[in-house]
C-alpha cells in the first residue's frame, strides 16, 4: 500500500521555509522514501507572504502539480492568519503545526480547527533566537515536525543536517542548529 | 552494475551537472528567471575548474546564441540556455544556427511570455521556436531534463543531423521542484558522447570553407532548405538510436512516444512535459474503476513522431490534446494541430478534443485530468464539437 504524506507550509519570504521544505524532504530520502520539495514562487520580497510544499512517500511520486489537500500544514508565522487561510483543503484528521507562543488551545481557536483534528505549538522563533541568535525558525520546526509526526527519527533530521551545512557554514553553526532541533523536538506541545 | 545512489535535485541542478560532464568548449550564455541556476551553476564549474570550457557571460541572449553560432561554426562543441523572452530575443539566430548547421544544445526553461509579464511555466515560448529547424525535446522530470540533454548531444552531432537540439523542461515545476535523480559516472558521460569532431570548422584553415553564404537568385536557397528538411527528418531516427543507446547504458527507458495503456483504451490524453504524470495518475485511478483510458507523451516535438502517435491512439474513441500554449488565429493549438494532422495522414479517426492547460503557471490538477476524460466519454456520446476549452477558466 503506497503511503503518501503531502505537506503545506506558510511562511514570509526569509524565514528559510524553503530551505525547511527541502531538508524534510531530504530526510525522508535518507530513510529510504520518495520526494518532492517545491516551493511557490513568486517575486521575491523579504516578509512577501509564500507556500512551499513537500511530498514523502513509499512510491515514486509522478503528480508534479500543487498540493491541494495537505495531511500536514506548517505555519511558521502566526500573523500571516490575519491574510491566509492555512485550513484551506486540509483534511478533518490534518494536523496543524504552528511556529507560535501561543497555546496549543489559542492556536486551535484561532484558526476554528475542530477536534477531529491535531494541533501542534512550538516557539521555534524563541528557540532559533536563543540557540543561533536568528530568527530562524525553519531547522527547529523540522524538530517539531518529527516529534509530532513521526515521519521520521529526530536523529536522522540531524544526520540529514550535518550533510547540508557541512559544506557552508561553520561548526559552531551547525551545533547551533542541531540544539535548536532537539530543544524543538523536547518542547513542541499539543 | 551497482546500484546508483539516489539523491535530490532540481532540474536545473541536473542540466548543468549534464552539461559538466559533457564538458563542451564553449558556452556562451545570458540568465533569465526560470534558467538562471543553470548558468549560474555551470558558471561555478567554470570557476571551481570542474570544467574547461570558455564561458561568454554576455550582454543579451541574442548575443549569447550569436557567439554560440561563431563558436560553433569555428568547430567548437557548444551548449547554452535560456528562457521565454530570452528565447524570443533569440529569434533571428534560431534559424541562423540550423541554417549553418551548428550543431549547438540548449536548454530551455519552458516559460510563458509577455505581456502581461509571468515568469511561471508554459510553453508559449517553446512553441514559438516550434519552425526554426531545431531538434525540440520536452522532460517530464528533473531526472528526464538531465539524460535527455546528454542524448541531445549525439542527436546534434549525428554526421546525419547536424543541427542544433533544444532540451527542455518545465518553468519552476521541474527546473526549480527538487525531485528524486540519479546521475551517471562522469567517464560513462563522456565515453557516451565522445570526442567531437567537426565536419567542416572554419578553423580548418587546409580546407577553407565557408558558411552561411549569400544565396540569392536561381534555386540554391531552395535546394539548401531541402537538406534542412532532411536533416531534421533524419533526427527522428538518431533520437531513436541514441536514445535506446543511452537506455541501455543507463537502464532507464527512452521511447520517442511514450505510451501508457493505449493498447486497450477508449480515451487518451495527450500531452508534453512535465503535466504528463498528472494525467497518468489520474488515468491510473480511473483504470481501477474499470475505465478503458490511457496517455500518450511525446518526448520529442521536432521532429514530430507523427506516425507513433496516430499508431498508440490507432484504437481510441476520443482523444484530448492538452497544450500549454495557443496558437492564436488557427483553431488548433500547437500540440493539437499536429496531433490532427498525424491522424489525417495515418487513417486514425478517433475523435479529438482540444484543451488550453496552465498557462503562466497555473496549476493543473487532478480534477482537470478528470474533467478531461469525462469529456471525452461525452464526446464519443455525441456531445460538443472538441473546440478548443481553456481548461479552469469559465467564459
Amino acid at each position: 500500500m503506497s503511503q503518501l504524506t503531502e505537506i503545506r507550509w506558510h511562511a514570509r519570504a526569509g524565514q528559510g521555509a524553503v530551505t525547511a521544505a527541502k531538508l524534510v524532504a531530504d530526510t525522508a530520502l535518507l530513510q529510504g522514501n520518495y520526494i518532492q520539495a517545491m516551493p511557490e514562487y513568486g517575486p521575491e520580497r523579504t516578509g512577501a507572504p509564500l507556500k512551499a510544499y513537500t511530498r514523502v512517500s513509499s512510491d515514486p511520486i509522478e503528480v508534479h502539480n500543487n498540493i491541494q489537500n495537505p495531511d500536514i500544514v506548517i505555519i511558521m508565522d502566526d500573523t500571516l492568519l490575519a491574510s491566509t487561510d492555512v485550513m484551506e483543503g486540509m483534511p478533518e484528521d490534518g494536523i496543524l503545526l504552528f511556529n507560535t507562543t501561543m497555546t496549543a488551545a489559542e492556536a486551535r481557536a484561532a484558526v476554528g480547527a475542530p477536534e477531529s483534528m491535531r494541533v501542534a505549538v512550538v516557539d521555534a522563533s524563541g528557540i532559533a533566537l536563543a540557540t543561533i541568535k536568528k530568527d530562524m525558525p525553519n531547522t527547529p520546526i523540522v524538530g517539531a515536525l518529527a516529534k509530532i509526526t513521526g515521519l521520521f527519527p529526530v536523529e536522522k533530521v540531524k544526520e540529514r543536517l550535518v550533510i547540508t551545512f557541512g559544506k557552508k557554514f561553520s561548526q559552531e553553526m551547525i551545533d547551533a542548529n542541531l540544539a535548536s532541533v532537539e530543544r524543538a523536538y523536547q518542547e513542541v506541545q499539543e | 552494475m551497482a546500484e546508483k545512489k539516489m539523491f535530490s535535485a532540481t532540474g536545473n541542478q541536473m542540466v548543468a551537472d549534464a552539461f559538466r560532464q559533457v564538458n563542451p568548449d564553449v558556452m556562451a550564455a545570458y540568465p533569465i528567471t526560470p534558467q538562471t541556476t543553470i548558468v549560474e551553476g555551470y558558471a561555478k564549474f567554470v570557476a571551481d575548474g570542474k570544467v574547461t570550457t570558455e564561458y561568454v557571460p554576455t550582454e543579451s541572449e541574442h548575443s549569447a546564441l550569436s557567439a554560440c553560432i561563431g563558436a560553433s561554426a569555428a568547430g567548437a562543441r557548444v551548449a547554452t540556455a535560456t528562457s521565454s523572452q530570452g528565447l524570443a530575443y533569440m529569434w533571428e539566430e534560431l534559424h541562423i544556427a540550423s541554417g549553418m548547421r551548428c550543431p549547438i544544445v540548449m536548454a530551455n526553461a519552458n516559460r510563458a511570455l509577455s505581456a502581461p509579464i509571468n515568469i511561471h511555466g508554459d510553453h508559449s515560448d517553446i512553441m514559438s521556436a516550434r519552425d526554426c529547424g531545431w531538434g525540440m525535446m520536452f522532460a517530464e522530470t528533473a531526472q528526464e531534463a538531465y539524460d535527455n540533454t546528454i542524448i541531445a548531444f549525439k542527436v546534434a552531432e549525428d554526421p546525419n543531423v547536424l543541427l542544433p537540439v533544444l532540451t527542455t523542461l518545465d518553468g519552476f515545476v521541474t527546473t526549480h521542484a527538487m525531485d528524486c535523480c540519479v546521475m551517471e559516472e562522469d567517464q560513462v558521460v563522456k565515453d557516451f558522447v565522445g570526442i567531437y569532431e567537426p565536419k567542416y570548422p572554419l578553423l580548418d584553415t587546409e580546407n577553407p570553407v565557408g558558411q552561411g553564404m549569400f544565396a540569392t537568385l536561381g534555386n540554391g536557397y531552395m535546394k539548401y532548405k531541402l537538406t534542412e528538411r532532411h536533416a531534421l527528418d533524419n533526427a527522428m531516427e538518431a533520437f531513436e538510436r541514441h536514445g535506446k543507446e543511452w537506455a541501455e547504458i543507463t537502464g532507464r527507458p527512452f521511447e520517442l512516444v511514450d505510451a501508457w495503456g493505449t493498447e486497450d483504451a477508449d480515451y487518451i490524453i495527450v500531452v508534453l512535459g512535465s503535466c504528463a504524470g498528472n494525467a497518468r495518475f489520474q488515468a491510473r485511478k480511473l483504470r481501477e474503476q474499470g475505465k478503458k483510458v490511457g496517455v500518450v507523451r511525446p518526448r520529442i516535438f521536432r521532429p514530430f513522431p507523427a506516425k507513433q502517435i496516430a499508431e498508440a491512439c490507432k484504437n481510441a474513441k476520443a482523444v484530448a490534446v492538452l497544450d500549454r500554449s495557443d496558437s492564436f488565429g488557427s483553431p488548433h493549438a500547437p500540440l493539437a494541430l499536429e496531433v490532427r494532422s498525424a491522424f489525417h495522414a495515418n487513417g486514425v479517426d478517433a475523435l479529438v478534443n482540444d484543451y488550453v492547460v496552465g498557462l503562466g503557471g497555473a496549476d493543473i490538477t487532478l480534477e482537470q485530468m478528470n474533467t478531461v476524460f469525462s469529456d471525452l466519454e461525452a464526446r464519443a456520446a455525441g456531445e460538443g464539437d472538441g473546440s478548443i476549452k481553456y481548461l479552469g477558466i469559465e467564459e
